[in-house]
């Protein structure tokens, strides 16, 4: 899906690339470049569009390869479109232990999706990660911000339901994240 | 019950609030540091105290402060490393979510005696809502006179930030987490030149742990020689260790160094013992880098000693039968754990993540990924095991930075130690245990 539109970044957004710029030396403000892709990323439907990632470029002044080449080494950079909410449940060895394969397997049971797919109605998208830092709380999954931990398959159940009843697309930069950035 | 330095207050309500932490006595050390001490004096306390970085690799604090260059008229930075990125680990998320200000504390301490006017804490991006955590508690530090200008008084000026990443457990190696914060992709530096001489941006940086820093508070508070009456020989002080796997009591706990590995393993201080009455089969001691060993080996050296929670005791045998103490993961597995399948959880760990820089890691550890998947698919030969041992010896020592060792290490000693488990993979595949761990699930039903 190629969005041809030029996107702009609402002023709220640029007054706070600005801030992130201030915290470096002068001249080296590329250094925002990650920070501004994640506020791009919520303010772009959860994805990084090609536009998108002009958006940024043209934000900080920089070449757009400099931001392209950034936006594809990075895992929370999405380069094409997800569902509402993204699941993300670690799989990595403690949480493989307490279970992260049955809970993944109930995820797509329930969802009728495979890990990477995204269900038809465009709410969730199901993804499997690497260790989270969460191991001791496993089995885990981060959806948006919220880290949900010690799951069970009725707490999935639960936290699913509610996510689907409310309907909002969660990023990484939910909890007023941007206001103080 | 063992000192605490770290988490003496972690359980305090609104500990991580500003008011509640400076009742406490917090940001003393910035105080007594900034206003009585000299930067250099500081840096002797620190090498007196015998702190090692917590974040891996255990070199000394004091020494490597001591190697970082002061051209005149070039600025110094210090940059704390809050990647926390290796599986198994997940003590500094504890620390800075508990206990925020300790780590700014530190930060500010530290920055005096390093002479850095600016900080960085660069933070790995799934931990967003630490990040809002931490810039609270940098909020309530500057209100209050702690950063800013001419704190104190005194004349010295800090400014800190926190600098959230993206995804990329490469970003914890240092120079990558430099050239990320350059913001660029995480690809480690060739060294040297060392951080030391051209670190962020070319000038002099010092890259530490959170844990590191936010012990540097209680070594100016109550001085170096305090700090190393605790611990055994050149493991000086307490360490965070984040333990999970199928333990009673998973968390993060702070031990002094020096108590055995059994009592850190079956205490009720601690993990507790093994869940459901099953017995142990392996730890990975110190994050997914580090040597696995059976439980034999983890509880006795092969010299039949006790095994003690010190980088030279879990280091003893050297990798023919120690391991390390690293990040402090402890990740403990019981008797009806698939050896393999943990391994190839870890080789696909390696493998997305290597940055693709080196062509032994990029490659090895792809083919070592599907060299184990092949392997619990039940297409497996005996061949493919020492195929497999064949390609780690072959990455280790080859690569610009040290993430060839961490993919190699760990298939090295899975095979070292459980060879028996590979050969009847691959020569019964029936055998091949279709590893279901309900246990958690279960319980909670
Ligand atoms: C692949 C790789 C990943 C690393 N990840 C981390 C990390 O997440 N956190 C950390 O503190 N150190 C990490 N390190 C170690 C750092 O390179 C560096 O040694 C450390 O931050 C120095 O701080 P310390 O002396 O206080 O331990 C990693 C090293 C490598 C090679
Ligand atoms: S292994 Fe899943 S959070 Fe660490």
């Amino acid at each position: 899906m190629v969005n041809n539109k030029n996107l702009q970044f609402s002023p709220e957004s640029l007054a706070l690339c600005k801030k992130i710029m201030d915290r470096y030396p002068e001249g080296k403000h590329k250094s925002a470049v990650i920070p501004v892709l994640h506020i791009a990323q919520s303010e772009f439907d959860g994805w990084l569009s090609v536009p998108a990632m002009d958006a940024v470029a043209a934000a900080l002044n920089i070449k757009p390869i400099e931001v392209y080449e950034v936006a594809s080494f990075y895992s929370m950079f999405n380069l094409r479109p997800v569902g509402k909410c993204t699941i993300e449940v670690c799989r990595t060895s403690s949480c493989w232990l307490m279970g992260a394969e049955d809970i993944v397997a109930h995820i797509e049971k329930k969802l009728g999706i495979k890990d990477g797919q995204t269900s038809a109605d465009g709410m969730f998208t199901l993804k499997t990660v690497e260790c989270l830092g969460s191991c001791g709380t496993a089995p885990m999954m981060q959806i948006g911000a919220s880290y949900h931990e010690n799951l069970t398959f009725e707490k999935v159940d639960t936290i699913l339901d509610n996510y689907k009843s409310n309907g909002k697309r969660k990023t990484y930069t939910d909890l007023d994240y941007k206001n103080t950035l | 019950m063992g000192k605490k330095l770290l988490l003496k207050h972690d359980n305090i309500p609104g500990i991580n609030t500003y008011e509640v932490y400076r009742q406490r006595g917090g940001y003393a050390s910035v105080e007594k540091a900034l206003k009585t001490m000299t930067p250099e004096v500081i840096v002797e306390e620190v090498k007196k105290s015998g702190l090692r970085g917590r974040g891996g690799a255990g070199f000394p604090t004091g020494m490597k402060w001591s190697f970082l260059a002061k051209p005149p008229g070039v600025p110094r930075y210090l940059v704390c490393n809050a990647d926390e990125s290796e599986p198994g680990t997940f003590k500094d998320r504890y620390l800075m979510e508990k206990i925020p200000h300790l780590l700014i504390e530190g930060m500010i301490t530290s920055s005096f005696a390093l002479g850095a006017n600016t900080s960085y804490i660069y933070i790995r991006g799934e931990y967003f809502y630490v990040a809002r955590v931490l810039e609270k508690a940098i909020e309530e530090a500057y209100a209050n006179g702690w950063l800013g200008e001419n704190i104190l008084g005194t004349g010295f000026s800090h400014h800190c930030y926190v600098q959230v990443g993206a995804g990329a457990y490469i970003c914890g190696e240092e120079t990558a987490l430099l050239e990320s914060l350059e913001g660029k992709r995480g690809n480690p530096r060739i060294k040297p030149p060392f951080p030391a001489v051209a670190g962020l941006w070319g000038c002099p940086t010092v890259v530490n742990n959170v844990e590191t820093i936010a012990a540097v508070v209680p070594i100016v508070n109550d001085g170096g020689d305090e700090y190393a009456k605790i611990g055994i020989g050149k493991s000086t002080g307490t360490k965070l260790i984040s333990a999970s796997g199928h333990i009673n009591k998973p968390g993060v706990y702070e031990i002094e160094l020096g108590i055995p590995v059994e009592e850190f393993i079956y205490s009720e201080q601690y993990c507790g013992g093994i869940r459901n009455g099953k017995k142990m089969k392996a730890v990975v001691a110190g994050g997914s880098s580090v040597p696995i060993l059976p439980a034999d080996l983890i509880l006795k050296t092969a010299k039949g000693e006790p095994r003690l929670m010190t980088y030279e005791s879990l280091g003893d045998g050297g990798f023919q039968t120690g391991t390390m103490l690293g990040s402090g993961g402890f990740i403990v597995m019981d008797e009806d754990t698939s050896i393999v399948k943990n391994l190839y959880t870890f080789a696909r760990f390696y493998h997305h993540e290597s940055c693709g820089q080196c062509s032994p890691c990029r490659e090895g550890t792809g083919w070592m990924e599907k060299i184990l998947h092949k392997i619990l698919d039940g297409h497996g030969t005996v061949a493919d095991v020492d195929l497999l041992w064949d390609i780690q010896s072959n990455i280790e020592g080859k690569t610009i930075c040290p993430l060839g060792e961490a993919a190699a290490w760990p298939v090295a000693a899975a095979i070292r130690h459980f060879r028996a488990e590979f050969e009847e993979y691959v020569k019964n595949p029936k055998s091949i245990k279709d590893v279901k761990h309900y246990y958690r699930l279960r319980e909670k039903v």
